[in-house]
Formats: structure tokens, C-alpha cells, sequence
């Protein structure tokens, strides 16, 4: 075979790499001649928005990623947390969006095998997993077929690998039609003394190959999910990469006993722009060089060349720096799961990165400089402009009752059981709430009573309406999930999905979404430990909603406190805490206007941080305290949906007593932040409630007796009674119907 | 009682498994790789669920033609009790150590919820923990459980008491014949089941109905 390495580096080939001229010219001035082929493969691979952030890198800075728990912040494949007892979560979120939309099943299945390697790189083992999944209109063409391949790809490589689904989000919105999102999220176990990093250390040592041949698959991945889609997308399909769930397995259970054996120096998985991006970074992070020698890789094609080999995204792939002495033993360890391993390379001290191929050198370039010097671009943004309040009165009118069991059978709220059903819930056998709560949440297996609770929130209604209050509404609801459940909210991770931020009022939104992030962390203290942005999110020049989806996760000192959506028995008062004076006043942005006629106007409801940390940890305590007897948030479809979904988990119904004086609909359908539903085992007219109000009182939480539970129905003021049973049918039977045809 | 598990690769639900016998029992099984050569000699001997070399060929095919799977047919024969769990049910089967075949979900997708299972031979080494007829509440998670055997072999089994737990209730997940959810063999020493018992059996799992199967076996108080 012959390879060109020297050929001629037109503007046009420069261009289809994914590199402005000036990005071009940015190279050649860092190393002094033309690059080779190859070289400018490596550089389109490492210079992409995905890999080196450069439009957001300076707003991800602002972002708070410290705190008396944090061990390990952004940087490294995963976010590391301490839980007590030497043990640590290790978790991030990361989008695998665009090849979703291309191949919905590979897609998906290797974004959630992409993020089960981060968290395992780092020597966890993975014990929950949530996906937040974003599809177009209910009724545009594609939207079943996406739904379909997607659900299934995630659940064919969780179930297969072996990590329990816990939660995640899925919704519509015509905004997704050509650009839907798949962000995955994986958390694992680790022991606080035993964590991994990808710094190199000391020269001379094996560069070593683990895990799956290297094929063509996915070649230039990474540069494709950095540029827009256009009418070609059917000719992107060969960018994608194909799982390997069963490869994956066994490549966690040999790092995982690899890494026992005290072998590891050093490890990084092979994800975006696979062993380009994995032995810089390996190198780079320990001020140290790198030489590759190809002809070692195990390749599963014939005559692939550099170039392919250099930008392959093959899956199920890790570089790991050993001790020499400890490499028989770590080979072992791998030949024992049939799995490749290969020195491919060593660590030199002189800061290039040399890539040999059949004798030749087709690369050397400076390792620091491949990434530290990737541009940063402070991008122009528009002001923020946030969407107008309704009018004064502006509040449509609709029967309570009938607004509620459409709304309840709609494809905002309707069940996602048909989704979760196909992903394994019960493996590991530590799931304690699963799917279709506020949260999920698992036991830390080998302790009493430690559990941890995960969620994945964003509204991006809100966000488009005001970016700035949409990004501290998402920290705030992943906060309130985790809280619902009587868990100590620990750290997030934010996977930032927008569409083009060389359009300034597309960077305008993720500046501000950022700053609303940031904000909402530093109020709530809730550092940001990992996160991925997710640029370019438009089809022929439309950009999804700004989506900047918050993964979260809390800790439950006891688990046998933790708290549920169902409500627990009858007779017992309810009370909304966290309520305004009138109880529901925001209509602007809702479901109910939305769903139900059909406007998507108003102000996004603010969030008053202060006042959210105060509910939240009022609501903790009374769980805690084992007050509570069962908690939901409210969010989509404020208190009518929220009371519905409460009394369908369990089959208990309600009878709520209407404030006088306030429009019922803005009672029960709006969307005022920071309350939560709680039911207690207290005589309303008894000294003890007297005893809880009054302690609400002095830390400024109003926290009104709405009503009782109990009886089939639920009763919402002077609307119509809806039996629970209806409810339920209409909830449950949404998604199965329309995945079978039924109209949206 | 002693009992071992055999893991091959792909196997997830090993460790789901080995925490339940070592709960139930306060023995931990021995681990028996799919390479080694011997089985030790313990009373019972188990096959967990996963998706045993990715199950990209049938479900359980590879498996159930590995070195050991040969000692274990001759365990089997000697009487010791082998107990198989989803993947495990499937290699059991492709093994030929228990009839039939299980064909993919009629859904055609992954199905995970709990179902109900009645328990329709409480005189086994497996069951005996159950009394007949019992319903009991048990989680299931699989792309292929939908059992099928030829009327003929069937009619046997219905009228020999090898049908250990049916699916209840309306609950049947996947499509199986006459609602089967594990089976035995005609000498009773060998039970596969689709559901996951292993997953339900204490306080943390929100229920302990799986429980009696392995106390029943393990010769341990429910």
C-alpha cells in the first residue's frame, strides 16, 4: 500500500476538516512548516468545539467545581465525590447526539458505553445510569423511528453491560425534529485511595493498548458532531461508531482487576478521537512526550492507514501507562478475558508526540501545544432578551378537571414506562426507587444504610424564554429532586446541548444559561464536578432549544427514611411548602398553556435561590425526622399534575381545598419554583402541625394544609372528582398507544 | 449447604447471585471460571443470568458448548441440584439439560417490571420453600423468555409436574407456552427459570418473595 502522508494541504481539505483558515494558519505558525496528512488529521481532531471546548471554555471556567467533597473536578474523565467511609461516586453526563440522530440505535448504545468507560477509567465500578433524551414533534415523521432506535440502543448496552437505569427524562418538541439529544449519564463506586487518573508519569514507560481492534468506524466522529447537520446527513451514517457491549464487560472486569494489581501508572479511554486525543492528553497532562508505533496497534482491517488509525472512534478501546515490571501480569489479566493487549508506544521527555508507521515517522508534533493551544474564542452574544410576562388576567380558561386528564394523557406527562420497561432496572440488585419518581436512588451495597440518589433535569421551555433563569432552574430542580427524596444534594454535572455558537444569540444563550448555572451552584453549594458541551445542535440553520441538561447526585445517610411520590395512606393532610400567598401564580411558559392551547408565551417562572435552599432543607429535615410521609416536587404541570401523579403511584386518591380568591387554573396549573407536595401523619388540628407551621414561619416557608388524602378520586377544589383509576389509564397509555401508531 | 457458580463471560447478574446465596445461606459460593476444568464438589451448582458471550450468536449457544458445561451434565446426572437464571435457563437449555427453547419476547423488546408467578410444584428441592399454588411477586429483565416446546413434550411436563413457576395473574411478560416461567428436569435436580428471585429477597429490595428459593435449597429457614 502506498499513503500519501505529504500530500498537498489545500484550503478545501483544511476546510473539510473542520478548520477556519485562521485556524490553519494558527498551525503552521506553532510548527513551522505545512503539516503532513496525518498531522492535520490529529490537529481537526484535537481542535474540534467537541474535544477542545474553545467556544465555551471560557464560560465553563466561571462555573463553581469546588467543595469540602469534591476530589476530582472537570478535566478528567469523570468527576470524582466523596460519600464518607473512604468511598467516592465517580460520575459525568455526556451527549451523544448527533450520531443518535444518524443511527439511533448505535448512536445511543455507544453514548452510554462512551460514559460507562469515563467512569470505569477511573477505576469505579458503574452502578446507576440515566439517560435525558430529546425528540422532535410526537407527530413528525422520524420521531417513532428515533424513539424506537433509541431506547433500544440504550437499554441493548446498559442491560448488557450490566448498570442499572435509574432515571432520566424523555420529551418532545417540534424544536428537536432534525437535532434530537441523547445525553447519558453514569455514576460509579470507588474506594477514595483508589482512583485513576490519565496523568502520565515518568519516562520510558510502556504506552499499552487495550481492549477491541481499531477499525475504520467512526473516522473523524468528533469533527462531525462539531459542524451543523445539513440535507447530507445520510452520508455521515460511516462516522458513527458500532457498540460492543459484551467487549466492554470484560474490558471493565480486567481493569478493574488490572488496576488491583498496582500495574497502573496512568489510563485513558479512547472516546472522541480516540488514540489521537487519548495519548496527548495522557502526555500533556504529565509534561511528558509520547511515540506511538502503529504497526503495534491491532487493527481489525487490512491496510489502514495512519490517518484511519490516528482518528478511528472504535469502541471498547483504553491507553494505560504501566509499570514495566507489572506488564506480564497486567497482559495476563488481559489474555484471561480475551482481550488485545499491545505496548504501542513509551513516554519520552521531550514534549512531542511521534506517531511511526512502517518505519516512518508520518507525525511529531509538540504535545502541549496540541492541546493547551487549541483556540479559545471569546464568541460575540447578544443581550438577553427574556420573554415578556403575560398580561395582567391573561389566564385561558379551561374545566380543571378535563385540563387535568388531558394533560395527564399528553406526551408532556404521560408515563415513560414504555421507555424504562425496556431498560434493566433491578441488576446489581441494590435499586431501591426506580423509574418514575422524583429521583433514583440506589443502596451503597456493603453499608447499612447509606444510599445515593441520581437525577437529570432541564427545562428548555424556560431556557429559550430566559436562558439566564432557565439555567438556575435546572440546578434548582435536580437540587429539589434529590431533596424530594430525603437525600443531601452532593455535586452536578452539566451537559450543555445549543445549537450554533458562532451565531451571537445562540452564544447568548449559553453564556447566560452558564451564568444562571453558575449562580444556582454557588446558592445551593452544589460545585459542577464533570460536564460535556454539545455545540452546532441545528439542521439546516434551526437550533434546538437551549437544553443544558444538569445530572445530579445526592446522599441518603439512612435509606430506610428515604421518601416516595405515593402517597401513604389516607387521611392524612397535605400541605404545599414552599407556596407563594396565593399558592400557584406563574403561567407563563407552562404545560397547560402550552398543551392545551397551544402558546408558548410569558415569562419563565424565577427561581429565588435563598428561598429554595430554605424550603429544601426544611423539607430534608422533616423527612428525616420521618414527619413526611410521602414527597413530589412540583415541576411540569404544577400542583394538579404533581397531585395526580402522587395519587396514581399509590392509588390513593386526594380532596384538595380551593384557595378563595385566586383563578383556580393558576392554582393548580401554574408553575411557581421551589415547592414541593409533602403529606404528613399529623391531627391538622393538633399541637404538632401548630408546632411545624411555626417553625416554617420563623425560617420564612409557607407551608398552607391544601387537603386530606384518601377515597378513589381525586378531588381538586370544586372541579369534577377524577377517579384515579382514569387518571392512571390516561397516564399510562400514552407512550405504548403512540409508539403503536396511535395519532400524538 | 455449598453451592458454586460457573461465570462465563458476559455473565452480569453473577454478583446479584453470589449476594444472594452468601445472604441466605452465610456461605459465599465458590466461583467457578468458564475455563476451569473441574467443579468442586458442592450440592448445588448455578448458572446466573447476563448475556453470556454478548449473546450475539442465540442466547446461551456458546455457552452451553463450553468444556465445562460437560462436567456440569455429568454433576447433573449424579443428582446434584443445578439451578439456572435467565442466561442461565437459556445455556441450561441449549445444553440440552432441559427441553424446549426460548424464543425472543413477542413484544420484540427488552422487557423489565415485576410480574407475578404462582407456584405450581411446591414438591421439589427448589420450590419447597413455596406451598402449591402460591402467588408470589418476582422481577423480570430479558430480550428472550418467551418459552416454547412441542405440544407432545409439553403434555409431559404439564402431566409430570416439571412446570415449577408459571407466570400469574395476566402478568406473563414475554409470551411464553401455558404461561411458563421455569421448568424442570424429569428428575427434578435441575430447575431453569426466566424471572430473577435473586433480586427480591430482602428488606432493600422492597420485598423478600424470592427468598424461599434459595432458603428451600440451601436448607436454611424461610
Amino acid at each position: 500500500m502506498t499513503y500519501q502522508n505529504d500530500i498537498e494541504i489545500t484550503p478545501k481539505l483544511v476546510a473539510d476538516h473542520g478548520l477556519k483558515p485562521d485556524e490553519f494558519d494558527k498551525i503552521v505558525a506553532l510548527i513551522g512548516r505545512q503539516p503532513t496528512y496525518t498531522e492535520l488529521g490529529i490537529f481537526s481532531a484535537m481542535w474540534n468545539e467537541h474535544c477542545s471546548y474553545k467556544s465555551s471554555k471560557k464560560w465553563l471556567k466561571t462555573l463553581p467545581t469546588t467543595g469540602p467533597r469534591v476530589i476530582q473536578g472537570p478535566g478528567e474523565n469523570a468527576g470524582v465525590v466523596d460519600i464518607g467511609d473512604g468511598q467516592a461516586i465517580v460520575f459525568k453526563m455526556e451527549s451523544h447526539n448527533h450520531p443518535s440522530f444518524i443511527e439511533p440505535y448505535q448512536g445511543a448504545a455507544t453514548g452510554m458505553g462512551g460514559i460507562l468507560r469515563d467512569v470505569f477509567t477511573m477505576g469505579a465500578r458503574p452502578v446507576a445510569a440515566m439517560n435525558a433524551l430529546r425528540f422532535g414533534a410526537p407527530d413528525h415523521d422520524k420521531t417513532r423511528h428515533l424513539v424506537s432506535g433509541v431506547v433500544a440502543g440504550v437499554g441493548g448496552y446498559a442491560n448488557a453491560f450490566g448498570v442499572p437505569t435509574v432515571g432520566g427524562e424523555v420529551e418532545f418538541d417540534e424544536r428537536y425534529n432534525g437535532n434530537i439529544l441523547v445525553n447519558a449519564f453514569a455514576a460509579g463506586l470507588a474506594d477514595t485511595d483508589k482512583i485513576f487518573y490519565s496523568k502520565a508519569e515518568g519516562v520510558g514507560l510502556p504506552v499499552v493498548y487495550l481492549g477491541a481492534k481499531t477499525g475504520r468506524d467512526g473516522v473523524g466522529g468528533a469533527t462531525m458532531a462539531s459542524a451543523e447537520f445539513g440535507d447530507d446527513i445520510e452520508e455521515k451514517r460511516p462516522t458513527v461508531q458500532v457498540g460492543d457491549p459484551f467487549t466492554e464487560k470484560r474490558l471493565l472486569e480486567a481493569c478493574l482487576e488490572l488496576m488491583a494489581t498496582g500495574a497502573v501508572i496512568a489510563i485513558q479511554d479512547m472516546g472522541a478521537a480516540g488514540l489521537t486525543c487519548s495519548a496527548v492528553e495522557m502526555g500533556a497532562k504529565g509534561d511528558l512526550g509520547i511515540e506511538l508505533d502503529l504497526d503495534k496497534v491491532p487493527v481489525r482491517e487490512t491496510e489502514m492507514t495512519p490517518y484511519e488509525m490516528m482518528l478511528s472512534e472504535s469502541q471498547e478501546r483504553m491507553l494505560m501507562v504501566l509499570h514495566p515490571e507489572k506488564e506480564a501480569e497486567a497482559r495476563a489479566v488481559f489474555e484471561k478475558w480475551e482481550l488485545d493487549f499491545a505496548t504501542v508506544g513509551y513516554t519520552t521527555d521531550d514534549l512531542r508526540f511521534r506517531v511511526k508507521w512502517r518505519g516512518e515517522e508520518v507525525a511529531n508534533l509538540p504535545i502541549k501545544e496540541l492541546g493547551d493551544e487549541a483556540p479559545e474564542y471569546d464568541r460575540p452574544w447578544t443581550p438577553s432578551v427574556p420573554a415578556p410576562a403575560l398580561a395582567e388576567g391573561d389566564v385561558p380558561q379551561m374545566d380543571v378537571a378535563d385540563a387535568l386528564l388531558k394533560l395527564m394523557g399528553s406526551h408532556q406527562i404521560a408515563s415513560r414506562r414504555w421507555v424504562y420497561e425496556q431498560y434493566d432496572t433491578y441488576i446489581q440488585g441494590n435499586s431501591m426507587q426506580r423509574p418514575g419518581g422524583d429521583a433514583g436512588v440506589i443502596r451503597v451495597e456493603g453499608h447499612p444504610t447509606k444510599g445515593l440518589a441520581f437525577t437529570s433535569d432541564v427545562n428548555p421551555r424556560y431556557c429559550e424564554a430566559d436562558p439566564y433563569e432557565g439555567g438556575k432552574q435546572a440546578v434548582a430542580e435536580a437540587w429539589r429532586n434529590l431533596t424530594a427524596t430525603g437525600a443531601e444534594p452532593l455535586a452536578a454535572t452539566d451537559n450543555l446541548n445549543f445549537g450554533n455558537p458562532e451565531r451571537p444569540e445562540i452564544m447568548s444563550q449559553l453564556v447566560h444559561a452558564i451564568k444562571g448555572i453558575g449562580e444556582a451552584c454557588r446558592a445551593l453549594d452544589f460545585p459542577i464536578v464533570s460536564g460535556n458541551v454539545s455545540l452546532y445542535n441545528e439542521t439546516n440553520g434551526r437550533g434546538i432549544l437551549p437544553t443544558p441538561t444538569i445530572g445530579a447526585v445526592g446522599l441518603l445517610p439512612d435509606w430506610t427514611k428515604m421518601a416516595q411520590i405515593g402517597f401513604a395512606a389516607g387521611d392524612q393532610a397535605i400541605l404545599l411548602v414552599g407556596a407563594p400567598p396565593r399558592r400557584g401564580t406563574h403561567l407563563g411558559q407552562s404545560i397547560y398553556l402550552r398543551d392545551l392551547f397551544g402558546r408558548r408565551d410569558g415569562s419563565a417562572p424565577p427561581v429565588d435561590l435563598a428561598h429554595e435552599r430554605r424550603t429544601g432543607d426544611f423539607v430534608r429535615k422533616l423527612i428525616n425526622e420521618g414527619t413526611a410521609t410521602a414527597v413530589h416536587d412540583l415541576s411540569d404541570g404544577g400542583l394538579a399534575v404533581c397531585l395526580a401523579e402522587m395519587a396514581i403511584a399509590s392509588g390513593i386518591g386526594a380532596r384538595i381545598v380551593d384557595l378563595n380568591e385566586q383563578d383556580p387554573v393558576l392554582q393548580d396549573f401554574g408553575e411557581d419554583q421551589g415547592r414541593y407536595v409533602v403529606t404528613i401523619n399529623l391531627d391538622p388540628q393538633g399541637d404538632d402541625i401548630l408546632n411545624l407551621w411555626n417553625e416554617a414561619e420563623s425560617l420564612g416557608i409557607f407551608a398552607p394544609w391544601i387537603g386530606t388524602t384518601g377515597g378513589s378520586d381525586l378531588v381538586l377544589g370544586a372541579a369534577r372528582p377524577l377517579a384515579v383509576s382514569a387518571l392512571k389509564a390516561a397516564h399510562e397509555n400514552w407512550f405504548a398507544q403512540y409508539m403503536e401508531g396511535a395519532a400524538a | 449447604m455449598k453451592s458454586a457458580v460457573i461465570v462465563f463471560p458476559g455473565l452480569n447478574r453473577d454478583r446479584d447471585m453470589i449476594a444472594a446465596l452468601t445472604k441466605v445461606s452465610g456461605t459465599t459460593p465458590a466461583i467457578v471460571w468458564h475455563q476451569d476444568t473441574e467443579l468442586p464438589q458442592v450440592d448445588l451448582i448455578v448458572i446466573p443470568g447476563g448475556f453470556s458471550y454478548g449473546d450475539y450468536l442465540r442466547c446461551g449457544a456458546i455457552a452451553a458448548r463450553s468444556p465445562i458445561m460437560d462436567r456440569l451434565r455429568e454433576r447433573a446426572e449424579q443428582g446434584v441440584k443445578v439451578l439456572g437464571v435467565c442466561n442461565g435457563f437459556q445455556i441450561l437449555l441449549e445444553a440440552g439439560l432441559l427441553p424446549g427453547a426460548l424464543m425472543r419476547n413477542q413484544s420484540l423488546k427488552f422487557v423489565c417490571r415485576e410480574v407475578k408467578l404462582e407456584v405450581c410444584n411446591a414438591d421439589t428441592a427448589f420450590t419447597r420453600g413455596y406451598s402449591q399454588g402460591q402467588i408470589i411477586r418476582c422481577p423480570v429483565a430479558h430480550h428472550d423468555g418467551n418459552y416454547f416446546a412441542d405440544s407432545e413434550t409439553l403434555e409431559r411436563m404439564e402431566g409430570d409436574g416439571l412446570i415449577a413457576f408459571r407466570y400469574a395473574q395476566g402478568t406473563n411478560p414475554n409470551g411464553s407456552l401455558n404461561n411458563i416461567a421455569g421448568i424442570l428436569n424429569a428428575r427434578k435436580n435441575v430447575l431453569g427459570l426466566m424471572p430473577h428471585p435473586e433480586n427480591l429477597i430482602e428488606a432493600a429490595h422492597g420485598g423478600d418473595d424470592g427468598r424461599a428459593l434459595f432458603s428451600g435449597l440451601l436448607g436454611q429457614a424461610a
